[in-house]
């Protein structure tokens, strides 16, 4: 049986005397991509802040690979477990700058083939490398944002929304990449979508998540058949 | 100046009364407020400072330093009232500076070790020190508002809180000193400096009176640059935990 990526055990969160995560009880299995669904502001993007240890949680237990998320140093923990925001945010300078900030950050330089070959992977020209980053498209950014996540080569790759800025091919594309780099390297997948029939595509696992708490979890067939009624009424549409 | 020359430069007070009463731009309590202000600080000060100055005591010497940093302090730490413990934080960049500057200066025998010249300079050191560290706190709480998601985002990347918050620091260093800089590069062409001008009124010679502003413009070169990154320094860190965090501004 594959082991927990990552154990969640009675975990709640508060920020703001808000009570944004609810007593989240559950695992992402090593090696698959498992996706998570729900409305907005059920609590999924502060999930990952959790994983990649940008939060604490105020109550509960996380276990990375069996270990506890604070027996780990934070900066490895970020390393390996990566995440890729839907605000695909950057710095100032060129695609090449944003690209290799993962390791300059570690006083290391990218190897440029490296570099394009990455690009080349989420769907973008190596050409762009000199380009000003602020002067992409929403849909490229979004796409280095993926490439720059993959530089560190994360065990555990936590992608919220990246897909939601891009046409239907891009779309393609990165659900294709993200299966290679899944089935190539072994790496956990976590992605937080709204596309539904997305989540049923790629995913192996599905998580339901509602007003922080998590409702469903399994294989990604629930989807079809959810049991819980507010699932069912989320899954047709009538919970935004 | 006798005591009528004096009170004859009220006239310089009227002026604004009369134009604010004429125009309706309602400044008259204000002004008022600010010509009775400045008139007892200033005479306060200046009978205190005599005090000093005839006893010639290292106590009062120190007392009058502490009384500047506490005021400065007081002054500065609304702009920082965001950022954990900014009070200490300028006690310790305000008694730093304070002690730098006048170690250099007494160390190597530029000025005498007399209260003359301790105190006033220590007045233009933890004056410029506090304006500095207003401009400073300013910007730097701006920065780290507007650019929290730069700041996330090297965090999850697996930088460290001194890398994410790198950008930000250097900005506002930078601009809470480029004005110090900049307004050197003028002086002399623009304005005579106040220091000088009152110098060469009260009599001095011209050229020991720039002799002396030049002092007073390095010295307060270096407590721009000090201030600004010494504050840097001691404010980021409160802004991460020991789990590499980023913590939001207090509100």
């Amino acid at each position: 049986m594959s082991q927990a990526a990552i154990l969640f055990r009675d975990v709640n969160f508060s920020a703001d005397g808000l009570h944004i995560l609810k007593n989240i009880t559950g695992s992402f299995t090593e090696g698959k991509i498992t996706t998570l669904v729900g409305p907005s502001g059920a609590g999924k993007s502060t999930l990952f802040k959790l994983c990649n240890g940008l939060r604490s949680p105020n109550s509960g237990e996380i276990l990375i690979k069996g270990k506890p998320i604070e027996a780990y140093d934070p900066v490895e923990l970020r390393r390996n477990v990566g995440i890729a925001l839907q605000s695909a945010t950057m710095v100032k300078g060129s695609v090449l700058e944003n690209l290799e900030l993962p390791l300059t950050l570690q006083g290391k330089k990218i190897d440029i083939d490296f570099a394009k070959e990455l690009l080349h992977d989420v769907g973008l020209a190596g050409d762009l490398l000199e380009r000003n980053a602020k002067d992409l498209s929403g849909g490229q950014k979004q796409k280095l944002s993926i490439a720059r996540t993959l530089v560190n080569k994360p065990k555990v790759l936590l992608l919220d929304e990246i897909t939601s800025s891009l046409d239907r091919v891009s779309q393609h594309d990165i659900e294709e990449l993200i299966e290679k780099i899944n089935e190539k390297y072994g790496t956990t997948m976590i992605w937080i979508t709204h596309n539904l029939d997305q989540a049923l595509r790629i995913g192996h696992f599905t998580w339901v998540m509602m007003n922080g708490e998590l409702i469903e979890s399994g294989d990604s067939s629930l989807l079809k058949d959810p049991k819980d009624k507010r699932v069912q009424d989320f899954v047709k549409g009538e919970i935004e | 100046m006798s005591y009528l020359t004096l009170s004859l430069t009220l006239i310089f007070v009227l002026i604004p009364l009369i134009l604010s009463r004429t125009l309706k731009l309602g400044l008259e309590k204000d002004t008022l407020i600010a010509t009775v202000r400045s008139i007892i600080q200033l005479l306060a000060v200046g009978y205190v400072l005599q005090y000093v100055f005839e006893v010639d005591n290292i106590i009062f010497i120190v007392l009058m330093i502490l009384l500047m940093i506490g005021a400065a302090t007081q002054n500065a730490r609304k702009k920082g009232a965001s950022i954990q413990g900014i009070t200490w934080k300028l006690v310790v960049t305000f008694v730093f500076i304070e002690v730098l500057t006048q170690s250099i200066l007494l160390g190597f025998q530029i000025v005498p070790p007399t209260p003359q010249y301790i105190i006033p300079i220590s007045g233009m050191v933890i004056g410029n020190s506090m304006v500095l560290g207003i401009l400073f706190l300013n910007r730097f709480t701006a920065e780290v508002e507007n650019r929290q998601d730069e700041t996330e985002l090297i965090l999850t990347l697996g930088g460290t809180p001194k890398q994410a918050i790198h950008t930000q620091l250097i900005t506002s260093i930078k601009a809470s000193t480029i004005p110090t800089i900049e307004s050197q590069k003028t002086i002399g062409l623009v304005q005579l400096p106040g220091m000088m001008s009152g110098q060469i009124i009260a009599g001095a010679d011209p050229v020991q009176a720039v002799q002396f502003q030049l002092l007073i413009l390095f010295l307060l070169l270096t407590t721009a640059v000090v201030t600004s990154i010494l504050l840097g320094y001691l404010s980021y860190p409160t802004l991460f935990n020991k789990r590499m965090q980023f913590l939001k501004l207090k509100s």
